[in-house]
């Protein structure tokens, strides 16, 4: 299974860092990463490959939450076909 | 990977326009749990839907948890009751209401739908034990939601029931007096209702749907309300266009949801009803839609055509977006579960018939409409004859969900709470249909040919 996560917040120093701390640990396998300045916030988005996920998909979900906290973004994880049905025919 | 600017758009309408899938209803059917004893029904009953509908809501927060998208509710429908309580020697099924709010609890759901009867063309012996029994099920149960099918456009609307309707709701408003008469809040009268409805209070599981099935209801109110705010001053053409390309994405998420919570639960998929289910919170409104559309308030001048092609070109762009289509499919418009809606009326630019003329060209029809407790059944009845005219003769289904609040008039308000939201309650003709109502029998069926 493969999932996006997108980090949206203020632009500051270590948010890749964190988040790939976070999969890194869990063995989650990063295929892509696009990032941007929307006006004032930082946006990235990372496709990331689950197979080998050493963790359920909910405590990820949670891991990721926290680190976002901790950091001062905010990090989701959603399946990669949420993003695929909507917007292909 | 996917555009960037489509995974941030998505990521947008989740978390600020308020897309969510408004509910999954798992459709059981119960024809099989007849039975001459009631308690042995009612125990066949409560077996089947806690062992068929044991994983619904585990399986619909998974869905929730993996793709980021909410999952409001998680419903069930069942086969209208009457159908299934006049095998027994039963004189009265409140029993069955309770059984069914017993099940709803046992899994999780928050409204089971289905404590109903379809007697369009006349009553059947447990039709009218059903309907006598609508009051006091009501107002014993927290999750039974009940419809009646008053009228359909092969039959005519029978005119009996809709006399006998306006005593009913009457009646619950009574007995649920002491919160606003929300008894209300859970009755549906329909003409033309179909057998697939994902939504409450009307969801019921028609005779010809499979053992079990999986229906899912979407929203976006949200989303299209944005979506329009991108194409300012744009001609309606520009404003129809942008709609059906907003609704195409919003169905295709739920049709995601449908086939995963159907795999999941290894329930065969029915349909996605690809409606604009509205809310009371603050960006969430049908009626902001038609305000972004250039009316200074919903209700004015306009409002009907501005609905009208709301309602078409949601259904044009989800068609596509969905292999099965089914439900009631439009743009809802409850009066108290819509911030716009509730302000259009406390504004004074919203009436009854107003509204009876939007749901000509909406989904259903008048939706959680609180009027005086005082109304005469009479004069409920007859607003129930109205709307079931309009939907038999234009072949549409057609619904009323109106609240007599006990104790209250003009000027206040009835608050029902979470999704049903807060009523401001609105005036009702004050001359009398007395005389009409009382004559009783049928209308008969349209003729379908002359059409001017």
């Amino acid at each position: 299974m493969k999932a996006f996560i997108s980090v949206i917040g203020d632009d500051k120093i270590g948010i890749i860092h964190g988040v790939t701390t976070v999969l890194k640990k869990h063995s989650v396998n990063v295929l892509d990463i696009n990032q941007t300045l929307l006006q004032e916030y930082f946006a990235m988005v990372m496709l990331v490959d689950l197979e080998k996920m050493s963790i359920d998909f909910k405590q990820l979900k949670e891991e990721l939450a926290t680190a976002g906290e901790e950091i001062g973004v905010s990090i989701k994880i959603q399946h990669e076909d949420l993003f695929s049905t909507m917007h292909s025919i | 990977m996917i555009n960037f600017q489509n995974i941030m758009e998505t990521i947008k309408m989740i978390e600020k326009e308020k897309l969510d899938i408004r509910t999954i209803t798992m459709g059981i059917s119960l024809l099989d749990c007849c039975d001459a004893s009631g308690k042995a029904a009612r125990r066949k009953i409560y077996d089947k839907i806690t062992k068929q509908a044991e994983k619904l809501v585990r399986v619909g927060e998974e869905i929730e948890t993996e793709y980021g998208i909410p999952i409001i509710n998680k419903r069930i429908s069942v086969t209208p009751m009457a159908l299934i309580a006049q095998a027994s020697e039963d004189t009265s099924y409140v029993a069955f209401a309770k059984t069914l709010d017993e099940a709803a609890s046992a899994v999780g759901v928050n409204f089971i739908g289905g404590f109903s009867a379809l007697v369009q063309k006349g009553y059947s012996k447990g039709d009218r034990i059903l309907l006598d029994s609508i009051p006091e099920a009501l107002a014993l149960t927290e999750k039974v939601c009940s419809s009646i099918n008053v009228g359909c456009t092969k039959s005519g609307i029978n005119m009996d029931a809709v006399q006998d309707m306006g005593r009913i709701i009457k009646n619950t408003a009574f007995l649920t007096k002491e919160r606003d008469s929300i008894g209300c809040a859970k009755l549906v009268v329909f003409a033309n209702a179909v057998e697939d409805n994902p939504f409450m209070a009307g969801a019921f599981h028609g005779v010809g749907e499979a053992e079990s099935i999986i229906n899912v209801g979407i929203s976006g109110p949200g989303v299209v309300k944005c979506a329009l705010e991108n194409v300012k001053g744009e001609s309606f053409d520009v404003m129809a266009e942008t709609i059906k390309k907003t609704a195409f994405k919003i169905t295709r998420a739920g049709q995601l949801v449908a086939h995963e919570a159907s795999a999941r639960l290894g329930v065969p998929f029915g349909i996605v009803d690809l409606s604009l289910a509205p809310t009371p919170a603050i960006g969430d409104s049908v009626a902001r839609i038609l305000e972004e559309m250039g009316l200074e308030s919903c209700g004015c001048h306009g409002t009907t055509a501005a609905l009208a092609l709301l309602n078409d070109a949601v259904k044009k762009g989800g068609i596509m977006a969905s292999s099965h289509v089914g439900g009631l499919s439009g743009a809802f418009i409850p009066v108290s579960e819509d911030e716009g809606m509730i302000a259009a009326v406390k504004a004074g630019s919203l009436n009854l018939e107003k509204l009876e003329a939007m749901t000509c060209v909406c989904s259903v029809g008048l939706d959680m409409v609180a009027v005086p407790g005082d109304t005469p059944a009479s004069t409920i009845a007859a607003i129930i004859a109205d709307e079931a005219a309009i939907g038999v003769i234009n072949n549409k289904t057609t619904g009323v969900r109106i609240i007599p609040v006990h104790g209250k008039t003009l000027g206040d308000e009835a608050e029902f709470g979470g999704l049903l939201g807060t009523a401001p309650i609105m005036a009702v003709s004050k001359f009398s249909s007395e005389d009409f109502i009382k004559r009783g029998g049928r209308i008969p069926a349209p003729v379908h040919s002359f059409k001017n």
